[in-house]
């Protein structure tokens, strides 16, 4: 097994953990890229979701904004923006919010669109203000499904983070990049263990997150 | 005008080749995932136990990164095509599987027990009942994994020039041309339109019983990946 060869030569070699290049700090910079792009997507995502899913207005100029969201090509606009922004934080920013909004914003629209009516007019009827039925009742409900919205953000946005090293940015993908220019191999095999660990990583976050804030009874209703 | 799509000799391609190279690279995959889809999400359907096993592999071979997917796959197939084309045929079979089957379980049973009571045999039934009224949902899917596919070709570029028009922003980079880069990012994005709304124009052509305009243009789950 060739790759696993180059695996634990990359691991093994202790100037590997240590330094501006070492994988800790390598890590920290990636983190930092993937919470800073979810944080700003979610933010400008969930609300609009929230909001347009309980009135149940705007679904179709959604619809159009994430196939526009989608057909943007994420390495190439962060290449153009690096020419348009010259160094930055913009240049990576940018394209990883407009990878990450398009999921986010229509998981969240459909999951409160697919709420079962019947509780919700049931809320109405006990005297809930609007808030309440939407944060106390449509919310739990819909929360499975928002919640596998801002995992698939993640993890693209964990993927495409490694992008960032082709503009001379730090993160998981420095190795990856690196490695194919000085044809070394043991570190590119190494980067993409790392970055497929991140990414398994976020989906056992998300798992776990789920089994957390989910309420049992929404739990045991979708099964599957 | 026919400046603007002039391309650098060491890309070896006309933009209108490159182009085709995009397409071939980004839909092959998209392809040859549907085809392998339309037997495993058949046994998915058979075995009900099967399912959440397949969700998970796939979930989990679609957290692996594509600029780590190609690389790994340097060692075997090297720096040509096939290393870029087998991660999408993996990526868009997870798109796939699910829209299936779900569309294939969405028939319902009286349906099925009419088509049983007018003598159709399993493949008949399968072929010419439940397809059909699953295609809106397979449809869905394919245009989710076809989008996605053509916007990641381009990362190929990293390895080995194997981008087609991804190959675009290294060249326009090196040499200090803005306007290649336009035409990478702006190319991708109108081929990756048109692809959508072509498979639009095949959903409304295979399905005519369907009401015009009130389909739903998304299903949350093919979203959600």
């Amino acid at each position: 097994m060739n790759i696993l060869n180059y695996i634990d030569a990359f691991f093994s070699d202790t100037a590997h953990w240590e330094g501006y290049d070492g994988i800790p700090t390598r890590l920290a910079e990636h983190l930092g890229y993937t919470l800073m792009a979810l944080g700003i997507a979610a933010a400008i995502g969930l609300p609009i979701g929230l909001l347009t899913g309980h009135t149940g207005r705007g679904g179709n100029t959604l619809a159009l904004i994430a196939t526009a969201g989608r057909a943007l090509p994420s390495f190439g606009l962060m290449v153009l923006m690096f020419i348009l922004l010259g160094l930055g934080m913009a240049p990576v920013m940018i394209p990883l919010v407009v990878l990450a909004i398009p999921p986010i914003l229509v998981t969240t629209y459909e999951a409160m669109r697919s709420v079962d009516p019947a509780p919700v007019d049931a809320a109405r009827g006990m005297g809930m203000a609007e808030a309440g039925v939407l944060f106390r009742v449509e919310l739990p409900v819909a929360l499975p499904l928002i919640l596998s919205g801002l995992r698939s953000a993640a993890i693209q946005i964990v993927s495409t983070a490694t992008i960032a090293a082709y503009v001379s940015f730090g993160g998981l993908g420095r190795y990856i990049v690196d490695g194919l220019y000085q044809r070394d191999y043991e570190k590119v095999v190494g980067g993409a263990t790392l970055v497929a660990a991140m990414a398994l990583a976020t989906l056992g976050l998300f798992w776990a997150v789920g089994r957390l804030t989910v309420s049992r009874g929404v739990r045991r209703a979708s099964v599957g | 005008m026919s400046e603007l799509f002039d391309m650098p000799s060491d890309l070896q391609n006309s933009y209108l080749g490159l182009v085709g190279l995009h397409l071939r690279e980004a839909l092959l995959p998209v392809l040859a995932g549907l085809l392998l889809s339309l037997p495993i999400a058949q046994l998915c359907v058979r075995l009900r136990w099967l399912y959440p096993p397949i969700l998970w592999v796939t979930t989990v071979l679609y957290a692996i990164p594509s600029l780590a997917f190609f690389v790994i796959l340097i060692d075997y197939t090297g720096l040509s095509e096939l290393t870029v084309m087998i991660p999408l045929a993996v990526y868009s079979l997870v798109v796939l599987v699910p829209a299936i089957v779900d569309g294939v379980r969405s028939v319902p049973q009286e349906t099925l027990a009419a088509a049983t009571a007018m003598g159709f045999g399993p493949v008949r039934r399968y072929l010419q009942v439940q397809l059909p009224i699953a295609a809106p949902a397979i449809i869905a899917g394919l245009r989710v994994a076809s989008v996605s596919s053509i916007s990641l070709v381009s990362v190929g570029m990293l390895i080995g020039n194997q981008g087609a028009l991804g190959n675009l922003l290294n060249s326009g980079m090196i040499y200090n041309q803005p306007r290649l880069i336009w035409l990478s990012v702006v190319g991708t994005a109108v081929l990756a339109i048109l692809v959508d709304a072509a498979l639009i124009a095949v959903r409304i052509l295979l399905t005519p019983w369907m009401p015009r305009g009130t389909s739903r243009p998304l299903l949350a789950k093919e979203a959600a990946r």
